[in-house]
This record gives C-alpha cells, sequence and structure tokens, in this order.
C-alpha cells in the first residue's frame, strides 16, 4: 500500500489549475475530463515521480461549512515542504499571493501560510536544521 | 472581566507575549506558537477560549481579514496598573529585578 495521491478541495478546477501551476509553480500530471469536472493532478517540479495533488471539485454540500471554519481560525488545509520559506513567501507575495501568516520561526520549523485562492490556506514549512 | 484576572494565567500571559511579537495572528498560528514556544499544549478549544476571556478584558480584540478571525494585542488597559502603582522616583528597586517576576 502506497500513498501516492492527495488533494485539495477548489472551488473551480481551472482556477485551482491557474493557481497550482502558474503561481506555484507545480507542473500538470493528469488533466482528464470527465462529464461537468475533471481528474486534475499536479506534482512538484522538484519531485515529479513523488505524490501526485489532486485538485477535487469542492462539491459536496458539507464542505462548504467545513473549509469556512478552517479559514476562519486560519488553519491550512494541507501543508507544503520548502527548502527556504522566506525566499518561497518573497516569491509568491511578488506573484500576488495573500499570506495569512508570514514566515513565523518555530525553532524547529518555519511556517508561513497563504490563501490558494480557491477556498484554502495552505502552509508552507521549512525544516531548520539541527545543530 | 478584569484585567487582574485575565493576566492571572500564565497561557494567557504567553498569548499575549506571542501577539506582542507579532500582531494579527490567527487561532492557529498563536496554537502553533504556544506549542513550539512555550510548551503548552492546550486545545485550540481551549485556547479560543483564553481569547474570550483576554477579549472581554480589552486586551486583545480581533478582526476578520478576508475569511479569517485575527487577533491584536491592546495594551491601553494594562497603563490603568502602572498609574494605580506608579514607581516613585524614591523609592529603592535594589532587591527587585525582572526575573523576580514570574512568566
Amino acid at each position: 500500500m502506497r500513498i501516492n495521491h492527495t488533494s485539495v478541495p477548489v472551488d473551480d478546477q481551472q482556477k485551482a489549475l491557474r493557481f497550482y501551476t502558474e503561481t506555484l509553480g507545480f507542473r500538470v500530471k493528469h488533466n482528464i475530463p470527465l462529464g461537468e469536472h475533471a481528474w486534475i493532478t499536479v506534482v512538484s517540479e522538484e519531485a515529479p515521480e513523488a505524490t501526485e495533488l489532486v485538485l477535487e471539485p469542492a462539491e459536496h454540500p458539507a464542505i462548504g461549512p467545513f473549509r469556512k471554519a478552517l479559514v476562519e481560525d486560519g488553519i491550512p488545509y494541507t501543508a507544503f515542504t520548502v527548502d527556504d520559506a522566506a525566499a518561497e513567501h518573497e516569491r509568491l507575495v511578488a506573484k500576488g499571493v495573500r499570506f495569512v501568516q508570514p514566515p513565523t520561526d518555530l525553532g524547529t520549523v518555519i511556517t508561513a501560510v497563504f490563501d490558494d485562492t480557491c477556498g484554502n490556506l495552505i502552509q508552507i514549512m521549512e525544516e531548520k536544521a539541527q545543530p | 472581566m478584569d484585567i487582574y484576572r485575565a493576566i492571572a494565567d500564565r497561557t494567557r500571559r504567553a498569548i499575549l507575549d506571542e501577539l506582542v511579537d507579532r500582531s494579527g495572528q490567527s487561532l492557529f498560528e498563536i496554537c502553533g506558537r504556544l506549542i513550539m514556544k512555550h510548551g503548552i499544549g492546550s486545545s485550540r478549544q481551549a485556547i479560543s477560549q483564553h481569547l474570550d476571556v483576554l477579549e472581554a478584558a480589552g486586551l486583545i480584540r480581533t478582526r476578520r481579514e478576508g475569511r479569517s478571525k485575527l487577533h491584536w494585542f491592546v495594551g491601553a488597559p494594562l497603563r490603568a496598573i502602572g498609574e494605580r502603582w506608579p514607581v516613585s522616583t524614591d523609592e529603592d528597586t535594589s532587591h527587585s529585578t525582572d526575573e523576580d517576576i514570574e512568566k
């Protein structure tokens, strides 16, 4: 058993595809039309054979209130690992990304949280080198 | 809620410390700072209740930014303490240090 996919629910798949590729810099792995929606997955350019992120339509009525409550409390839906949180923050801010939490040193990690414009907050996490 | 009861709790004082460090934090960020920097692993629900106490005492205020609720420190109510019991210029302060004050 392997974990090959994980997903984020998105308000609009095409908008999400643009944000996750053009803004974040991921690469499309699959984009298969399936009726009203599509099976869209993206992967990291740094690790294209690693886990695929599914951009899943946020269709179910329960997802709305669930995500609203997460966003209200600033809770990220998922987290991505970065080498340099400060550099990523700077790069994404220059592209117009809104951060609800700038890079914050929490001892063993530096984290930041941004709005993916598709209904989720996303955390980036830099693991600090241990002395 | 009076400010004396509001600050008579270590977790609530730590929350204020973190909000002084950076204004405008979400509940998630506050909880992350408390566990990672102070070793305070209370539930989000418990921290939320502490925030309610601090807000009722006027020591924090909240504002929506986008769809997130953020928290700010408000220091004005604490000034009243210093005005009520001012440090006089002729008192002997040689025996008191900042280390005497419990975190």
